[in-house]
């Protein structure tokens, strides 16, 4: 049986139109060139690239914000650049973005997350079950009365995030959610981002440039310059260190050092991504030569 | 500092005035202006004052907040009781003479009844403000609005638009503060100097300010189409407004004082007034 | 010398109000002048509150702030002054920024000092070229610039200022791992140049250690340590128990502890991993 792919992008190319001071159009500059990717329901996608690389652009296309110059961006089988099916898709893959504070409507939080739902013209008694079902999901229903400015940044981002799964998306694109959070507030939104994909089955695309939060997803696709580098899980990503250096890009500390180590004779293997693998190579190693 | 400023004069409870849909809140407060305005003696104005102070009391807002609510509007209510005090002249002589002053006794009496009158007026408004959350307020416009939709005024835009103000009012002040300390922190000048001189200390702050705003603001406008915002057309509300036994029972009582309020002024009669 | 003293300090919020709650408590410091000195602490630690008091933005509730020897809140001293001594760059410091030109931006601490002319322009350009602004981009608008440009270039805005002291919030935060790099780099340089105190606060304890002599944890409103950076990790059990997250590495080498292998508590940065396994794998110990 083949498996369903939620997005899948076919040669999609993207092309911002340059304006010189009189508004005269002088150019185009090529954000995205020939992007092909397939994102498997349920899956857990990171999209890696530093600042500028077109990853978020690309985030964007995912659910029709931005529609390609040329080729085709399906979501579950629709095509993207079709009008008046742009309320499906948005329901199909959900949003969220960097900064919380700008992305929550209403001075509630409870009425916040039935935003989505009320526009969409969902009957009452429903709205009310589904909102108080994504805040317990998020745990902030403890919160559900507060104003927005009350919470903690990791907070408001889960409220933010509610207020997505509330509409029952089957995919949400997060463009770089932890990027303006303390570690704290990081630490609740990738538990959050894990519980949504592990238990409920929801896929996620990560849009991110920590290689930490990239080396807890099931695939990583690292973009640069508007293009495809490299696609594949995170062990094998993470072991082209110098090739992630020269496009700008880390590698978890882990990682570096069992190259560093190899680089100085020692046989080490190059796939190692966490704290416990390390722990145990370096232990295995440290005890043969007592 | 800023962000102490409160905005909006809430406080939240759960009395039966909290309570009430506010809708009727709002229709109630217009009739309590009319009743004040039919009041036409002392003893009718004093009915509809003790009756606002009753309605105070269920309502558990502290007594203190009526200074609090007069305080601002003290120059109007100071103002209407000298106008009134030196302009109506009435028939005899005048109680105090001196050069273009003149004082009679109707002007005495009616500065005063005038005087009542609108601190009645403004303190009853004020308990609307008190026991309405912005939002429900925001709410019960949208809904006692809507009629005007037909005429094609952007009913839903309006309440969209003060929703989204009122959200984002403590955010702002807050990045007000921060700019203005990073400001600070370079040597700007804030607090002395002249009127031109301030204006122009504070543009640091306000470009920063209004960037910042036009950021969010392109930002939200994209996270609402991400939520499927299409206006206001074949949109639903989670929160109900269900207007119940108690607001039947608000309008009754309402409707009640006012009969008794024109009742007072046709029988009761008080020499002199 | 000290470059800054401490003594007492307590600030709280929202004084005689039900809300009342104490941000910074009775916090004693000194900080030596030419000192580079990291400080940690989570959100609500009080380390915000902390830094706004040593250039006179915040004052404190009870307790002195003496900079280079003099007490900031004594009568006759102008707070102005002492804004200039001790520069503060703000989180997200390029929010901060709103003239026409790269250039007019950094000139407008110097311009509030009442600096010539001529000393604005050599204050500008020096400030820019330490914070790695090409001159060609001195006459773009700020607004134009990448995130990591903006960012140097409100932290030139304060050092064109000349401070002795300079006090950075967060000034890597958000930014990808070049831009990051690229603004501690210059940071780091700017230190070793002119041997200012800087104080650089930071939820990244891997970039602390990377640059810091010191390191100053902050805990509830209260200082928890104040250490050179060797020294800190030797409490590393504390620091992860009040809530702070230590380096990857320096967690590697605590798991490899509890198994029975110790290379040291003072392992925090990869180079220093690989030397004590290479000197162990060589001698069977690390001494």
């Amino acid at each position: 049986m083949e498996e369903r792919q939620i997005i899948k992008t076919e040669d999609l190319i993207f092309d911002y139109t340059v304006f010189d001071e009189n508004g005269d159009e002088t150019g185009k500059s090529r954000v995205l060139s020939d992007i092909n990717l397939s994102i498997k329901e349920g899956s857990f996608v990171a999209v890696l690239g530093h600042n500028g690389s077109g990853k978020s652009t690309l985030a964007k296309h995912f659910n029709g914000i931005l529609i390609p110059s040329s080729g085709k961006v399906l979501v579950d089988g629709i095509d993207t650049s079709d009008e008046s099916r742009i309320y499906d898709i948005r329901q199909t893959v959900g949003m969220v973005f960097q900064n919380p504070d700008n992305q929550i409507v209403a001075t509630i939080v409870e009425e916040d997350v039935a935003f989505a739902l009320e526009n969409l013209g969902v009957p009452p008694d429903e709205i009310r079950r589904r909102v108080d079902k994504a805040l317990k999901t998020v745990d902030m229903y403890d919160y559900k009365d507060h104003a927005p400015h009350q919470l903690s940044g990791g907070q408001k981002q889960r409220v933010a995030i509610a207020g997505i799964i509330a509409m029952r998306p089957r995919c949400i694109v997060m463009d770089e959610p932890t990027a303006m959070l303390d570690p704290k507030g990081r630490k609740e939104i990738m538990a959050t981002i894990k519980m949504l994909n592990k238990e409920h089955g929801i896929t996620v695309v990560l849009i991110t440039h920590y290689m930490e939060e990239a080396a807890k997803a099931d695939r990583v696709v690292v973009i640069d310059k508007g293009k495809i580098l490299l696609d594949d899980v995170p062990k094998k990503i993470f072991s082209q260190i110098e090739l992630l250096k020269s496009v700008g890009l880390d590698v978890p500390q882990a990682t570096e050092l069992m190259y560093e180590l190899r680089k100085s004779g020692i046989d080490v293997p190059d796939d190692i991504i966490d704290e416990e693998e390390c722990v145990q190579v370096l232990y295995d190693i440290l005890k043969s030569k007592e | 500092m800023l962000k102490d400023i409160t905005i909006g004069q809430f406080f939240p409870g759960n009395s039966i005035i909290h309570r009430l849909d506010s809708r009727f809140k709002i229709l109630l407060d217009i009739a309590y202006v009319v009743m004040l305005f039919i009041a036409g003696n002392y003893c009718s104005l004093l009915t509809a004052g003790v009756f606002m102070l009753i309605v105070y009391m269920l309502s558990g807002i502290s007594f203190k907040l009526i200074f609090k609510s007069l305080k601002p509007l003290l120059p109007i209510i100071i103002f209407t009781c000298i106008l009134n005090l030196f302009f109506i002249h009435g028939e005899g002589e005048p109680l105090v003479q001196l050069g273009f002053i003149t004082i009679y006794m109707e002007g005495i009496t009616t500065s005063v009844f005038m005087t009542v009158r609108i601190v009645f007026l403004i303190v009853g408004m004020s308990l609307l403000t008190y026991t309405t959350s912005p939002i429900a307020l925001t709410d019960a416009i949208e809904r006692l609005l809507s009629p005007l939709k037909k005429l094609h005024f952007p009913v839903h835009e309006l309440a969209m638009m003060m929703t989204i103000a009122l959200r984002f009012i403590p955010t702002l002040i807050e990045e007000t503060d921060k700019i203005m300390s990073a400001q600070k922190a370079r040597g700007a000048n804030l607090d002395t100097g002249g009127l031109i001189k301030k204006a122009k200390a504070l543009i640091p702050v306000l470009i920063p300010l209004f960037v910042s705003a036009f950021k969010r603001a392109n930002e939200l406008a994209l996270a609402m189409e991400c939520r499927c915002y299409k206006g206001g057309e074949g949109r639903t509300r989670m929160k109900q407004l269900k207007f119940g036994m108690r607001d039947i029972i608000a309008v009754l009582i309402m409707a009640a004082m006012i009969a008794l309020i024109v009742l007072m002024n046709i029988y009761v009669v008080i020499p002199g007034v | 010398m000290n470059a800054i003293e401490l003594k007492g300090l307590t600030y709280k919020y929202s004084l005689g109000t039900p809300f009342e709650s104490v941000a910074v408590d009775n916090v004693n410091l000194q900080i030596e002048k030419g000192e580079f000195c990291g400080i940690i602490g989570h959100t609500g630690s009080g380390k915000s509150t902390l830094i706004q008091h040593l250039n006179g933005l915040l004052k404190p509730t009870s307790g002195e702030v003496i900079i280079d020897g003099q007490n900031i809140w004594a009568k006759g001293v102008d707070i102005r002054s002492i804004r200039f001594k001790v520069g503060l760059v703000f989180q997200y410091s390029e929010h901060q920024l709103f003239e026409e030109t790269v250039y007019k931006d950094i000139a407008y601490g110097p311009k509030n000092m009442g600096c010539s002319e001529e000393d604005i322009d050599r204050r500008v350009r020096q400030a820019a070229e330490n914070m790695g602004i090409k001159d060609e981009l001195l006459e773009r608008s700020p607004f134009d610039l990448s995130g990591g440009q903006k960012r140097r270039v409100a932290l030139a805005g304060v050092i064109a200022m000349d401070p002795e002291i300079l006090i950075l919030d967060e000034p890597a935060a958000g930014l990808d791992p070049i831009g990051r790099e690229k603004v501690l780099k210059k940071i780091s340089d700017y230190h070793k140049k002119y041997g200012k105190t800087i104080l650089l606060v930071s939820h990244s304890m891997e970039d602390i250690v990377k640059y810091a002599d010191k390191v100053l944890v902050m805990n509830k409103g209260r200082l928890f340590c104040h250490e050179d950076t060797d020294n800190v990790f030797a409490r590393q059990d504390e620091i992860i128990k009040i809530g702070l997250d230590v380096p990857q590495i320096t967690k590697i080498m605590m798991g490899l502890r509890e198994k029975g292998v110790d290379l040291g508590k003072d392992i925090y940065t990869v180079e220093r991993a690989k030397e004590r396994i290479l000197r162990y794998m060589d001698k069977g110990t690390i001494c």
